[in-house]
């Protein structure tokens, strides 16, 4: 096909008069999604380009093709020690965590006994309050003011031999307060009792391994690691399988019909080997600049507060409570300043409320308003941390001054 | 810029970028999905607006607040037997004072909002601007923005309010605006479909009065009514009354009543007002004459305006009106300008 004029085929971004400004923002919001690594987008690109068969056909492009995606497995198996067929490749973390959700639940059918915490993303609580308006019935175990679960506290609540799945976040997206999940796995194993953690946020922060943390389920997605959009993965470590959850096709073993993203997943692979030989080295980079903001920060505003404890929360979050200051205004003030970073967790078509991981963490309404999470990664430095730390207090008094 | 994701205001968005300002275009989340507007279906056409025009873009939730200050005084009213027009405080409310305060946290010096509306400022810099009737006299939403004071007016800005509709269409169309063919909202944005009666149902269950009595000027009972809130002044459907046509002439919320009459007794010779305030600033000294406009699409009737300093006036229309109706704003102009208004809370029926 020959090429077409230059404007049938562009996207959104070669029109929008926005899209200058977006090289040269600070970006503090590596929780809501990463930047592709250059190695992510050379693989990724090579595969566009010079791979085009599908992963199920037989003949030699099809191999290929196929070959890409298994190399992806074992580079994520590696990351999070998973035997690569126990992995399930999806669309996303949330695709994955429905699939998790549903697929232990289901076989049990209505009476079906699940156990969870009140600081789970959305795609965990929501599948969890479906089943419950099904007829299940759902334990949700809450957080103390450092936004940790006791996992005493979750274990009294497993019933074994009737609980079907106990599901715990593993790193919270919001204050990234990361939970003692290696001891409810073992409190879970104890009582017969599978465990799903949602990694996806912790993947490629902090060492994430299937065994160790006694999970049966385990998901993540590759956008929050320098992958791609558009690609999370599901492991299943249990002896069966469970059901398939997309039909219609022999994709994934069977579990999740449909022609593979060959390029996402190649791009997930590579960003899962660069996270496994990088990861300790990423982690004290990331802590570095986090402490250097958090320390620049306080000076400027003696009545900063931060949420969880330092040494339990990612080390690239920094979430905070600014008194008397709409953190979702001062997004937007700071957003004016080429700063991205963000409120509450960010909701459909950007409408902010208020999170209810804050609240289940103690806070009132009015703090959790106040509250801005800003998370580093692949790009920041310590100039860019300075310049938010003179700009950030600034903003936050002209928003403080305006709500008043 | 406040972007209802309506022709109106994306039209508007446009015209500040060709002037030459830099335009934050706004979202206000205010209502659920099954609104007229300010839902977040209703965002996202104003996103693709802002997108097309290269500005910045922002949804900003005020769902809680809209309830508390705008639908749950609106659901009141109607029990207290009054006849509410929830769009003056939201204009007073959102647009010129969450959403005001907002943009002055960004940096912005004023709000812009696609009312038909027109604004002059003053001569001196620090003269209080004036508010009119937009050019479009089909269009004019003047009448919602009576109570803006000279604060609110000198940070508000009106792009559309010269222009005709069918201009503004073209407009849109000629920008290629997503939303150019959009219909138009007529009802009250959160009660889409005009049962204003279901909505003061959802809203306040279990404080919903029961059946009561319809009766004459002399307290003569001449049916029965299912509940006050199903009524308003001059309301001539849903009575079921023999003998008709009959109008609502008063609901009394205190006895559960409905007064009926004919139409000649709807007329009245002017109305008590509370709330009252002057664009200016300040109450003119001494009585003053101009036109009152008592509900959205009313010609508005030669009348004297005396009003106090505390913030009441006394209205005596030259020849009277009919359908007065407590709860709704009494807006004053002098030819094309508004000079201010305040809400009835009472008919005068004797001449003065």
């Amino acid at each position: 096909m020959p090429w077409g004029p230059r404007h049938e085929a562009s996207c959104a971004l070669d029109r929008s008069s926005a899209d200058a400004r977006s090289w040269f923002v600070i970006y503090l919001d590596h929780n809501a999604t990463t930047p592709l690594r250059p190695e992510v987008v050379e693989a990724m690109t090579r595969v566009l380009r010079d791979v085009p068969g599908n992963p199920s056909s037989t003949h030699a492009l099809g191999r290929t093709a196929r070959g890409v995606v298994e190399a992806a497995r074992d580079q994520l198996g590696a990351l999070v020690g998973a035997a690569p067929g126990k992995i399930v490749f999806t669309g996303s973390a949330t695709e994955a965590n429905n699939a998790a959700l549903h697929g232990a639940a289901g076989p049990r059918g209505r009476g079906a006994h699940l156990v969870t915490t009140t600081i789970e993303h959305p795609s965990v609580a929501e599948p969890a309050s479906l089943l419950e308006k099904q007829g299940a019935v759902v334990t949700r175990i809450g957080v103390d003011s450092t936004c940790r679960v006791d996992p005493d506290e979750l274990a009294a609540a497993l019933r074994p031999g009737e609980t079907a799945l106990v599901s715990v976040i593993l790193a919270n997206n919001e204050t990234g307060v990361i939970q003692d999940v290696a001891r409810i796995g073992e409190l879970a194993a104890e009582a017969g009792v599978p465990l799903h953690v949602d990694a996806t946020q912790a993947v490629g922060k902090i060492p994430v391994d299937v065994g160790a943390l006694g999970a049966s389920l385990l998901c993540g997605t590759a956008h929050k690691l320098n992958g791609p959009k558009g690609v999370g993965f599901l492991v299943d470590a249990g002896r069966t399988p469970s059901e398939p959850y997309v039909r219609g096709g022999p994709q994934e073993r069977r579990r999740r019909g449909g022609t593979e993203n060959v390029a996402g997943i190649c791009g997930l692979g590579v960003a899962a080997d660069l996270a496994r030989q990088e990861l300790g080295a990423r982690a004290a980079r990331h802590a570095a600049l986090r402490d250097r903001l958090e320390a620049g920060l306080r000076a400027a505003m003696p009545g900063l507060r931060r949420n969880g404890v330092l040494d339990q929360v990612l080390p690239n979050t920094l979430s905070i409570v600014l008194e008397g200051v709409p953190g979702d205004v001062l997004v937007e003030a700071l957003d004016g300043e080429g700063i991205a970073v963000s409120a509450g967790a960010a909701c459909h078509s950007g409408s902010v409320s208020p999170s209810a991981t804050l609240l289940a963490m103690g806070l009132d309404a009015e703090q959790a308003r106040g509250s801005l999470r800003l998370s580093v990664g692949h790009g920041v430095d310590a100039d860019q941390i300075d310049h938010v730390v003179k700009t950030l207090p600034v903003l936050a008094e002209r928003v403080r001054g305006a709500a008043a | 810029m406040g972007m209802s994701g309506g022709v109106d205001s994306s039209v508007a968005a446009a015209l500040l970028c060709e002037q030459g300002y830099e335009v934050i275009g706004v979202t206000m989340h205010l209502a659920g999905s099954d609104s007229r507007c300010c839902s977040l279906d209703d965002a996202d056409d104003a996103r693709r607006v802002a997108d097309r025009l290269g500005i910045r873009f922002y949804v900003a939730n005020y769902k809680d607040r809209f309830r508390s200050e705008v639908i749950e005084p609106f659901a009141d009213a109607y029990l207290a037997g009054r006849t509410p027009i929830p769009c003056v405080a939201c204009n007073r409310r959102f647009k010129f004072h969450h959403l005001l305060s907002r943009a002055r946290a960004l940096g912005a010096e004023a709000v812009a909002t696609g009312h038909y509306a027109q604004r002059r400022p003053g001569i001196q810099e620090d003269d209080t601007a004036t508010l009119w009737r937009g050019r479009d006299r089909s269009k004019d939403q003047s009448y919602f923005l009576f109570d803006l004071g000279p604060a609110e007016l000198r940070h508000a800005r009106f792009p559309v309010g010269g222009l005709e509709k069918d201009e503004v269409r073209e407009r849109a169309r000629d920008l290629g605006l997503a939303t150019a063919e959009k219909p138009e909202s007529q009802e009250i944005c959160f009660v889409p479909d005009g049962d204003y009666a279901r909505v003061v149902g959802e809203i306040r269950p279990g404080r919903l009065p029961g059946p009561g009595d319809l009766v004459d000027a002399e307290g003569a009972v001449l049916g029965r009514h299912p509940g006050i809130h199903h009524f308003t002044v001059g309301q001539r459907r849903g009575l079921g009354l023999p003998g008709g046509p009959w109008y609502v002439r008063r609901v009394e919320a205190a006895t559960n009543r409905v007064v009926v009459g004919r139409a000649d007794e709807l007329r009245v010779h002017g109305a008590h007002l509370r709330g009252v305030r002057f664009t200016s600033g300040a109450a003119p000294e001494g009585p003053l004459r101009g036109e009152v406009q008592i509900r959205y699409r009313h010609a508005g009737a030669p009348a004297k305006i005396v009003a106090t300093d505390s913030g009441e006036a006394q209205v005596y229309f030259e020849e009277p009106e009919r359908a007065v109706a407590p709860g709704q704003a009494a807006v004053f102009y002098r030819g094309e300008q508004v000079l201010g208004g305040g809400w009835i809370e009472a008919p005068i029926e004797s001449p003065a």
